[in-house]
């Protein structure tokens, strides 16, 4: 095995210390998945050795005659150590393609612009080694979502999710500012909503999530983490938390969720989303119970 | 929008080969659920056979006069498919059992993240506990 297998999140200093000492879901799958494929591995380092990637893209463009019918065109990229997916479709734009089009920003999973569908899953392109990867990868916009153009897909529906939900917080007894007072948090409570406070907004798990595939109106597990987030922070009223619940109740909130746990896989902040949502479940039965 | 492309089904069950644990038990748990409440249908016509008999009705069976509820139900477990079919309903029966609880303890947040662990049990357990009931199940009928 090379060594860039052992540092699958080159990206996440190893220093984090929310991370530190345990071992990511996401680096437990891309172990586990490469105990399954070492056969391939032994081809595919051939490959890596031998300089190049083979990725397949998905192509499709209203705008362009040829490629009105979606298809996927082949790109053989010379590999460098640490390469990650989003770097070889940056580098097939710049030398092969300039038309081949994909959202992307920060190049370091923070900015969630380039969510993508890799070899059958979601995945941020970005914080994807080519290394852990079957060949030839495949790269496709993301599920469930209406391709704009080659790998962009309309995000509206998904930021309409989660605006649906309030995502800001709301206080009625903010401390007066000329008392110099803070609005504190205990460390305790900023413990239990930090992994819901990681989510940069990638629409990976919206796009796995087979209920919200059905269901359009499905709140999905990204705005349901967020109300989370608020839901659960002591500093907001009970009022407002009553308020919160009372919106992912509803008929296409909280319960549309089935436990498929295809949502905390892909996750790539590694936010435990099917953990978060039923939690609000166990919360909006809590609040609807009555002892008289 | 009219100007994009809808991938249509074929991003869902086409990628069956993709899914994951969690998937699977899902998938599992409704086919296994109905499939009892088709058995449940199944089970109740089989054993109103009961009112016949206690209506007197009776029937042959292997030459002999016997009660509509006996004839019924010895005919049904002398033939080989029904025997397969009740070592099929075990099994399904007994997934559903297990897992039922696997999705209990999801309910109540106990253990998720070794939720893809507590299915693979799951069907492991199914898997010994229908081999180890062939036996009992296939007692005394012929092909
Ligand atoms: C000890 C026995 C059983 C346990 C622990 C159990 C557990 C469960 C649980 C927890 C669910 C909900 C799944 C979810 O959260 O989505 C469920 C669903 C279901 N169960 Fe059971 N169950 C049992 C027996 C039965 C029996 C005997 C039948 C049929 C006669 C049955 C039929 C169903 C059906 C039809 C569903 C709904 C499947 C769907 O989602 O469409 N179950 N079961
Ligand atoms: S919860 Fe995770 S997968 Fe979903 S949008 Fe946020 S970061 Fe992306
Ligand atoms: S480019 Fe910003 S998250 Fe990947």
């Amino acid at each position: 095995m090379s060594t860039q297998q052992q540092e699958p999140e080159s990206q996440e200093s190893p220093q984090d210390p929310e991370m530190k000492g345990t071992e990511s879901p996401q680096q437990r799958r891309l172990k586990e998945k490469q105990e399954g494929m070492v056969d391939e591995h032994a081809e595919d380092e051939a490959e890596a050795a031998g300089e190049t990637v083979h990725i397949k893209v998905f192509r499709y463009d209203p705008e362009v005659a040829d490629k009105q019918e979606p298809r996927f065109d082949d790109f053989h990229v010379p590999f460098e150590k640490g390469m990650t997916v989003l770097d070889a479709v940056m580098y097939a734009r710049d030398e092969f393609d300039s038309s081949l089009t994909f959202r992307h920003s920060c190049r370091q999973a923070v900015c969630g612009s380039d969510a993508f569908f890799v070899n059958g899953s979601q995945m941020l392109g970005c914080k994807t080694q080519l290394s852990e990867l079957e060949q030839p990868v495949r790269i496709e916009p993301l599920p469930h979502q209406e391709v704009v153009k080659d790998l962009v897909v309309d995000m509206d529906h998904f930021y309409d999710q989660m605006h649906a939900v309030e995502p800001y917080f709301q206080d009625e007894e903010t401390p007066d500012a000329s008392d110099l007072e803070e609005q504190r948090q205990t460390p305790e409570n900023r413990e239990k909503i930090k992994m819901s406070s990681r989510c940069i907004w990638c629409g990976a798990c919206m796009s796995s999530c087979n209920i919200a595939a059905g269901d359009n109106e499905y709140l999905g597990p990204a705005a349901i983490n967020k109300a989370y987030k608020f839901a659960m922070d002591d500093r907001e009223s009970e009022e407002i938390k009553e308020h919160r619940l009372r919106i992912l109740e509803q008929e296409h909130g909280v319960w549309r969720c089935q436990t498929q746990f295809s949502c905390t896989e892909v996750c790539p902040k590694d936010i435990p989303l099917t953990e978060h949502i039923q939690e609000l479940k166990r919360e909006a039965v809590k609040k609807n119970l009555k002892f008289w | 929008m009219s100007q994009s492309y809808n991938r249509g089904l074929i991003e869902d069950f086409g990628r069956w080969k993709e899914f994951s644990a969690g998937m699977w038990a899902w998938i599992f748990h409704k086919f296994t659920g109905w499939m009892l409440i088709g058995y449940l249908f199944t089970h109740i016509a089989v054993l109103s056979s009961a009112i016949a008999a206690a209506d007197g009705q009776t029937m042959m069976l292997a030459g002999e006069q016997v009660d509509a509820y006996t004839g019924t139900l010895q005919g049904l477990e002398s033939l080989f498919i029904v025997r397969v079919l009740e070592v099929g309903l075990l099994a399904v029966a007994v997934f559903h059992i297990l897992n039922g609880v696997r999705l209990l303890m999801v309910d109540l947040g106990v253990g998720l993240t070794a939720q893809d662990k507590s299915f693979y049990a799951s069907l492991v357990l199914t898997g010994v506990i229908t081999v180890a009931s062939v036996p009992t199940f296939m007692a005394g009928v012929g092909l």
